[in-house]
C-alpha cells in the first residue's frame, strides 16, 4: 500500500506522518508537495498537521484552495481513503470536503497536551482495529481546534455515524470537563458521509511508537491498512 | 477601484474573543456594553473601471477564500 503525504506551506507533521508509513507499518509513502497536480498513484491521502500558511486568514483556509486540492476533492469523490490530522483536518473542512468549521479553542489558549477520546463506532477504515468505545490517550497540539456546527446538522452526523472521536474523561465518560477546546458536542474526529474522508484535532502519528511514550494511535493507520487490503 | 470587504461571524456563533473582550471592557469599567463580536476587515485593490464586473469577482472571492461561509457572512463595499 502507498500513503501520499502532501506537503504545504509549513506542514510540520508530515515527517511523523512518513515515519509512521514506512517504519512503523512498513509500507510505501512519497510526500506529494501542494503545487502539484497529481496524488502519484496513492492509495490514502495524508493531511498532515502544521500551520499552512502561517493559518493567516483562516487555519487551513488558503491550503485548501492549492492546486493538489482539486486532485484531493476528485479522489475522495471516488471513494478514495482520506485523512486530515490537526491542520489537516482544518483543510479539508476549508475545502467543503468535511462539515463544519475548527474554531478558536474556548479558553483562547494553545493546547499542547495529552487528552482522552472515546472511539464511537469501530465501523469503516479508520477505527475498524479498535472496539467502540475504547479510549484512547492521544496528544493534540492547537489554537483552532473547537469544533462548530449547528445542532441540527450535528444530530445529523450522528445519526449518521460519522461521529469517530469524542474528548472524554480516562473512563470513556464525555463531560464538559474533558472537553479540552468547547467542541460541540465534545467531537474530536469525524468522517464525510460515505466515510471515506476523516478529519481529526487529536494527533495519532505523535503516539505510534514505543520510543514515543504510547501507540495508541497507530492502530488508526493500522485500520487504514486493513481497510484497503479488505477492499483493494 | 477600491474594495472594502467586511467578514463577520454569523448570528449565533459563538465568539469566545468577543466575550473576551466585552470582559475585559467591564473590568475596565465601561458599562452599557451588551455585546462585542469580532469580524475582519480587508481591502481588496482592482484594477479596470468595470464596478458590477468587479463586484461579481470579489462575491466569488468571499464564497471560495475571503469568508468562510459556514460561519462567516460577508459585505463588500466597493468605492473608487
Amino acid at each position: 500500500m502507498k500513503f501520499g503525504v502532501i506537503v504545504f506551506p509549513a506542514s510540520n507533521c508530515d515527517h511523523d506522518c512518513f515515519h509512521v508509513a514506512t517504519e512503523q507499518l512498513g509500507h510505501e509513502a512519497e510526500f506529494i508537495w501542494h503545487r502539484d497536480e497529481d496524488l502519484k498513484g496513492c492509495d490514502c491521502v495524508i493531511l498532515p498537521g502544521g500551520f499552512s500558511y502561517g493559518d493567516y486568514l483562516r487555519s487551513g483556509a488558503m491550503a485548501a484552495c492549492s492546486p493538489i486540492m482539486n486532485a484531493v476533492r476528485e479522489y475522495a469523490a471516488k471513494g478514495g481513503l482520506v485523512i486530515g490530522i490537526c491542520n489537516g483536518f482544518q483543510i479539508l473542512q476549508e475545502a467543503g470536503l468535511l462539515p463544519g468549521a475548527l474554531m478558536r479553542n474556548k479558553s483562547l489558549k494553545f493546547i499542547c497536551k495529552d487528552v482522552c477520546v472515546r472511539v464511537e463506532h469501530k465501523d469503516g477504515p479508520f477505527t475498524n482495529k479498535y472496539a467502540a468505545g475504547d479510549v484512547l490517550k492521544i496528544p493534540v497540539a492547537h489554537m483552532d481546534g473547537n469544533f462548530s456546527l449547528d445542532k441540527k446538522t450535528l444530530t445529523r452526523l450522528e445519526k449518521n455515524n460519522q461521529i469517530l472521536f469524542r474528548y472524554c474523561t480516562n473512563d470513556g465518560h464525555v463531560d464538559e470537563e474533558s472537553n479540552p477546546n468547547g467542541s460541540s458536542g465534545s467531537v474530536a474526529g469525524i468522517t464525510n458521509e460515505n466515510g471515506n474522508v476523516c478529519g481529526m484535532m487529536p494527533h495519532p502519528e505523535r503516539c505510534s511508537e514505543e520510543l514515543l511514550g504510547s501507540v495508541e494511535g497507530i492502530k488508526i493507520f493500522e485500520s487504514i491498512v486493513n481497510w484497503y487490503e479488505a477492499n483493494k | 477601484m477600491l474594495a472594502k470587504v467586511y467578514v463577520t461571524l454569523k448570528k449565533g456563533v459563538h465568539d469566545p474573543q468577543g466575550e473576551a473582550v466585552n470582559r475585559t471592557l467591564g473590568t475596565m469599567g465601561y458599562k452599557g456594553v451588551s455585546d462585542v463580536r469580532i469580524g475582519k476587515y480587508i481591502e481588496v485593490k482592482m484594477s479596470g473601471d468595470n464596478q458590477a464586473e468587479a463586484e461579481a469577482k470579489l462575491d466569488e472571492m468571499c464564497e471560495k477564500l475571503l469568508a468562510n461561509t459556514v460561519i462567516e457572512s460577508y459585505r463588500i463595499e466597493m468605492s473608487e
